[in-house]
């Protein structure tokens, strides 16, 4: 893993968020917060994949597993702040959506935007993963000693 | 002498129009739908996915649908339209410790930290069909508890902390990649294990059951099987740091295996890795079977010549459209190829004496 300044954490976890997002679930929280920014394109959505690798022994030395679909996209705003989005899957309209919402994290409505978009979006990623992880603690087995044949 | 022929089209269009329908089956009969198959049908999903080499859920699905549920040309599907995706890059190796487990269990330690986690599993099945199923009907919901957050550690960590077992060091080497270099002998670990990950599923098992009856037996207990999500970060240039771009579900199995030791190493326990995308657990055992079985010349073993220990035999027959696109293509003419064989056996015949017309019993 690669060392990173603290400067890029941040972005880090709000592009983190964005690329997990369900369908259409960045765009809807998007436009229920505000009109769209005007942007151009710098790379149109584009759609490629990933090869996702692992490790031998699972800390051993890597190999490739195979790989996974993923759409991409770069756009600038009228006002400068450059966004990316590198998404999971072959969704166009959600990679313009990431990248916008990366871009407007930029800028002056950054707080706006974490409010109306990555704070919800924060929220429903960590409920989804606590309902599984309280399903799969409900199978967790419960050892007990019945009898000891020792006497 | 070649003829060249002409006068398949309209056959060949009227069988794949038949097809169609016949794929459709029965119109009084609701038609599947991309999404039902994706959520129903989750493990054939998977298992295109992991043989197919390409994570995309609604994809598999779609590929599912198109093949009629036959799963070997659903995983040709996918490795044709995988060849037409530009490659972006690849990804920072998965923390598979930092998974988020639906099952993790373990058959060498009973109280393990994070405990015994069974998850969504057919064990302790009955193994009796349900007729409740083919009535519509809801289900209950599956009762839940509180959990406590936090990665799980592996098995393999706390029962090195007696050096019994072999450890795998960090590495960094690069992988090679069979989708760009084609498959060559000696292949080491790293491409054994992704030969491995995208083989058959029927194969590898039937070679690690192979080692379990006796073939190279090693004696494997499975130190650890998790079943979860991981985070998928790749590392993005014009950024200059990575980032998660998604998250994949994975099913790891950690074999140990009884070793004596070695001319060059000491008696402790080995271990066979199984990794595979989607919930897979059969394939990812008899992968991490497979792989410890390959391990044979690093870890000093004899040869005894069964086939699992044989590399370019396993990793040469392991791959499902390869050998369906060899084995298959038999069925396409071959009226050329024949009539010259036609012409040999007959020349033959005639050097044998073989052709004359058989006389009554002398």
């Amino acid at each position: 893993m690669k060392d990173t300044f603290d400067e890029n954490a941040e972005r880090k976890a709000w592009m983190g968020l964005l690329a997990r997002a369900p369908e259409g679930r960045v765009a809807t929280l998007l436009d229920a917060a505000m009109t769209r920014p005007e942007f151009t394109w710098l790379r149109a959505p584009e759609i490629g994949s990933t090869m996702v690798r692992g490790r031998a022994g699972g800390t051993g030395a890597p190999f490739n597993i195979g790989e996974m679909t993923v759409t991409r996209c770069a756009l600038t705003l009228a006002s400068g702040e450059v966004g990316h989005a590198y998404i999971q899957g072959r969704r166009k309209s959600d990679a313009e959506a990431a990248a916008l919402v990366d871009a407007l994290m930029q800028g002056a409505s950054a707080g706006a935007v974490r409010k109306a978009v990555l704070d919800p979006l924060a929220m429903e990623q960590t409920a989804a993963k606590t309902a599984r992880a309280e399903k799969a603690a409900a199978t967790k087995v419960e050892f007990f000693t019945m009898a000891r044949g020792e006497d | 002498m070649y003829v060249a022929v002409k006068g398949g089209e309209r056959a060949i269009e009227s069988a794949h129009a038949w097809l169609a329908e016949e794929r459709r089956g029965d119109t009084d009969v609701a038609e599947l739908s991309i999404a039902q198959i994706r959520e129903q049908l989750k493990l054939a999903v998977d298992r295109v996915m992991a043989e197919g080499s390409l994570y995309d859920p609604d994809l598999a699905a779609l590929a599912i649908k198109q093949s009629r549920g036959d799963l070997i040309e659903a995983i040709f599907l996918i490795r044709a339209y995988r060849t037409t995706l530009p490659r972006f890059g690849s990804s920072e190796p998965v923390d598979t410790g930092a998974m988020a487990c639906d099952r993790r269990i373990s058959a060498t330690f009973k109280d393990l930290p994070g405990g015994q986690v069974l998850g969504p599993t057919f064990d302790y099945t009955h193994r009796l069909l349900d007729f409740k199923l083919a009535a519509d009907g809801g289900v209950p919901e599956a009762p839940t508890r509180e959990s406590i957050p936090g990665d799980v550690p592996h098995v393999t960590e706390f029962l090195n902390r007696e050096g019994l077992i072999e450890e795998a060091p960090h590495d960094d080497t690069p992988p090679p990649d069979l989708t760009r270099e084609p498959l060559e002998m000696p292949a080491d670990r790293a491409l054994r294990l992704q030969a491995l990950t995208r083989a058959d599923e029927g194969f590898t098992l039937g070679l690690a059951y192979s080692t379990q009856r006796g073939y190279a037996r090693n004696h494997a207990f499975v130190g650890e099987l998790r079943i979860g999500a991981v985070a998928v970060e790749m590392d993005i240039p014009e950024l200059g740091f990575a980032i998660e771009i998604g998250e994949v579900t994975l099913t790891e199995c950690e074999t140990v295996n009884q070793f004596k030791g070695s001319k060059t190493e000491p008696p402790q326990f080995t271990r066979g890795y199984g990794l595979v995308f989607g919930q897979s657990e059969r394939k990812a055992i008899s992968m991490a079977l497979v792989d410890r079985a390959l391990r044979w010349e690093e870890l000093g073993e004899d040869n005894v010549g069964a086939p699992a220990q044989d590399t370019e035999f396993v990793l040469y027959h392991a791959d499902n459209i390869q050998a369906t696109g060899f084995l298959e293509h038999i069925k396409l003419p071959h009226y050329v190829d024949f009539q010259s064989e036609l012409e040999l056996v007959r020349k033959l015949r005639r050097e044998a004496g073989a052709d004359r017309v058989p006389e009554a019993a002398e």
